[in-house]
């Protein structure tokens, strides 16, 4: 189908530009509340997630007859594989602003701001889901990164949250920096910006021996320093466990479950869209390398989350590890592997999102994030804790919760490659990861918390989000719905 | 002038922004070496575009257009950032901004 024209495309574009109107929304409805009222603001950009949400939703069904359609003259493509990853990150962004509203950490005078760029980020996002253009790939990075840097840094007065802001931007700057010299390389060798193009025209040149692999394998590794930064693979992931500790922990949760499911998108699509058919693949076997990185990734997260006594610290170096079990489905590019991927970033979604829902709640009640602070929660707050025990012995992949199919679908899609000794490395992982999870646990159900035996009360409507997270993470696994995430990967394929 | 002449300096630039952020003891150098490593990637969309596709094709230079936007956005929230670190730790010395470790 040919791409739309710019006017033409405003209406199928309609769920960025809500976002937008929302976003100054907000900021204008923060200079007319009074301070200390700041919880209608955070009601609009609430709002303004259901509006959005409506519209992903209208958008695609109108479409649904005409296939994947392509916008702007070629810059964004709306297809299932966009939707899905709309409706994805909505949900994060609306359960960050949730988490926002009930953290005692952020400071009250200074949220207009804070949810304008969450919906500014949620923006890029979408983008970055939905680019097939190297020049839009870039920007919608650039949006992304450079608002999240701005939100890891927020806690003015807090010395740990600028340290965060300052060593996200020093290493994120260089990651996205050493991304465009590879999409200019890449741009070079093609001629073309679409991805499109580009992969016909690097098939046609490697055959004809215009281009050697070497050239294209270079473009590639320096193009994997900007997505590997974004999901935070070894050897990107230096920034992740200080951002993580040091921003405000709604933050934390945000980048990382949006960020992460923002960048695997970015990097299914790029791939797969741009390098994914099979004499490409044939000529540049980047695949060993992207294996090699994916078990690297897990073993240097779970190793180092070993010995960690702040659960926040704990959990940014388990995203890590689940970053590498991720991208083991997306090892060889099958559209198994790809919706294996989809349905693991849904499953973590609520189990993470949960965690970190718990740890703001800790956090607010006994002003510490460490795993100290977890003792005795069992008798002080049970369902809390049964909650909690939930979420990580999901993320550890443990039966029945939603965690361990996620993972068997992805140790099944990459067996089914025949990449045997990956999958071991991901199986001894999950068991390494099951000793620095429990040691939470224990804490919670075995330890005692010391003097202090008062009861923590939650309100009902804590209780309420909390089930939120909960009911899903138990019952995911157990619906049929495998089968239409492959589906949703097959309409990235190719477009030609 | 031919292509090579300008990829061999931007691969320099290239090097040179990274040698940059690897040595310098100064966040104000550091964004200088970010800066440097944006500018060569922009030098190569413009030369690629000068040499490589039609002369009525100029989506290579919007690309660099849009690369030296970026850039300068990037530096805003870079130095904003180094204001922050200046007045919490009174230094923008990243090894004395380091409080988060393990």
């Amino acid at each position: 189908m040919q791409p739309l024209s710019n006017i033409e495309s405003l209406l199928y574009f309609s769920p960025e530009i809500l976002l937008v109107i929302f976003a100054a929304a907000v900021v204008l409805l923060d200079l007319v509340v009074k301070d200390g009222e700041s919880s209608a603001v955070a009601h609009l950009s609430l709002a303004g997630c259901i509006c959005v949400f409506a519209a992903v939703l209208i958008t695609h069904f109108s479409f649904g007859d005409e296939g994947p359609i392509s916008l702007f003259l070629g810059m964004v493509r709306l297809d299932v594989f966009s939707s899905f990853f709309k409706v994805l990150l909505l949900l994060a962004t609306a359960a960050t602003i949730l988490f926002s509203l009930r953290s005692d950490e952020l400071d009250a005078r200074l949220k207009g701001e804070y949810y304008a760029l969450l919906l500014a980020i949620t923006l890029g996002m979408f983008l970055m889901a939905s680019s097939t253009n190297l020049l839009m790939i870039f920007i919608s990075l650039e949006t992304v990164s450079l608002t999240s840097y701005i939100l890891a840094g927020f806690l003015t007065h807090s010395p740990r949250s600028s340290e965060a802001a300052f060593k996200y931007i020093t290493y994120g700057a260089v990651a996205s920096g050493t991304m465009l010299f590879g999409l200019s390389l890449l741009f070079g060798m093609t001629g073309s910006g679409d991805l499109g193009q580009i992969s016909v025209r690097l098939t046609e040149f490697l055959a004809s021996g215009d281009i050697t692999p070497l050239a294209v394998l270079i473009a590639i590794t320096f193009i994997l320093a900007g997505v590997g930064y974004k999901i935070a693979s070894v050897p990107f992931h230096m920034w992740s466990p200080d951002v993580y500790e040091g921003a405000p922990i709604p933050i934390t949760a945000f980048l990382s479950v949006a960020s992460k499911s923002a960048g695997f998108a970015l990097f299914i699509r790029f791939f797969y869209a741009g390098f994914g058919n099979a004499e490409l693949m044939q000529a540049v076997d980047w695949t060993l390398m992207l294996a090699i990185v994916s078990a690297l990734t897990m073993t240097v997260g779970n190793l180092a989350a070993l010995p960690q006594q702040n659960v926040k610290r704990l959990l940014a170096y388990s995203s890590i590890a689940h970053g590498g079990y991720l991208l083991m489905g997306g090892v060889l590019l099958t559209s198994e592997g790809i919706g294996a991927i989809l349905f693991y970033l849904v499953v973590y979604l609520f189990m993470n999102l949960g965690a970190f829902y718990v740890v703001v709640l800790i956090a607010n009640e006994e002003g510490t994030e460490m795993i100290a602070g977890y003792r005795g929660l069992a008798s002080r707050a049970p369902l809390v804790a049964w909650a909690m025990a939930i979420f990580l012995f999901s993320l550890t992949g443990i039966p029945p919760f939603a965690g361990f199919f996620g993972k068997w679908l992805l140790f099944a899609a990459v067996l089914e490659q025949g990449y045997y000794w990956l999958a071991l490395v991901g199986l001894l992982n999950s068991v390494v990861s099951l000793y620095y999870y429990a040691r939470i646990v224990k804490a919670m159900f075995l330890e005692d918390a010391g003097e202090e035996t008062t009861q923590v009360s939650f309100s009902t409507g804590t209780f309420a989000l909390l089930s939120v997270f909960v009911i899903p993470t138990i019952l995911i696994g157990f619906l049929n719905i495998f089968y239409t995430f492959s589906n949703i990967s097959v309409s990235v394929m190719p477009m030609q | 002038m031919t292509l090579q002449h300008y990829l061999v300096i931007s691969a320099i630039l290239f090097t040179l922004g990274i040698f940059a952020v690897l040595t310098r003891r100064n966040a104000i150098s550091i964004l200088m070496g970010i800066e440097l490593i944006l500018n060569s990637c922009n030098l190569n969309f413009a030369a690629f575009s000068r040499f490589m596709t039609p002369p009525e094709d100029i989506s290579g230079q919007i690309i660099a257009i849009f690369g030296i936007v970026l850039a300068a956005a990037e530096a805003a929230v870079f130095l904003a950032i180094i204001l922050a670190i200046y007045r919490e730790f009174g230094s923008i010395r990243p090894n004395e901004v380091d409080t988060l470790k393990g």
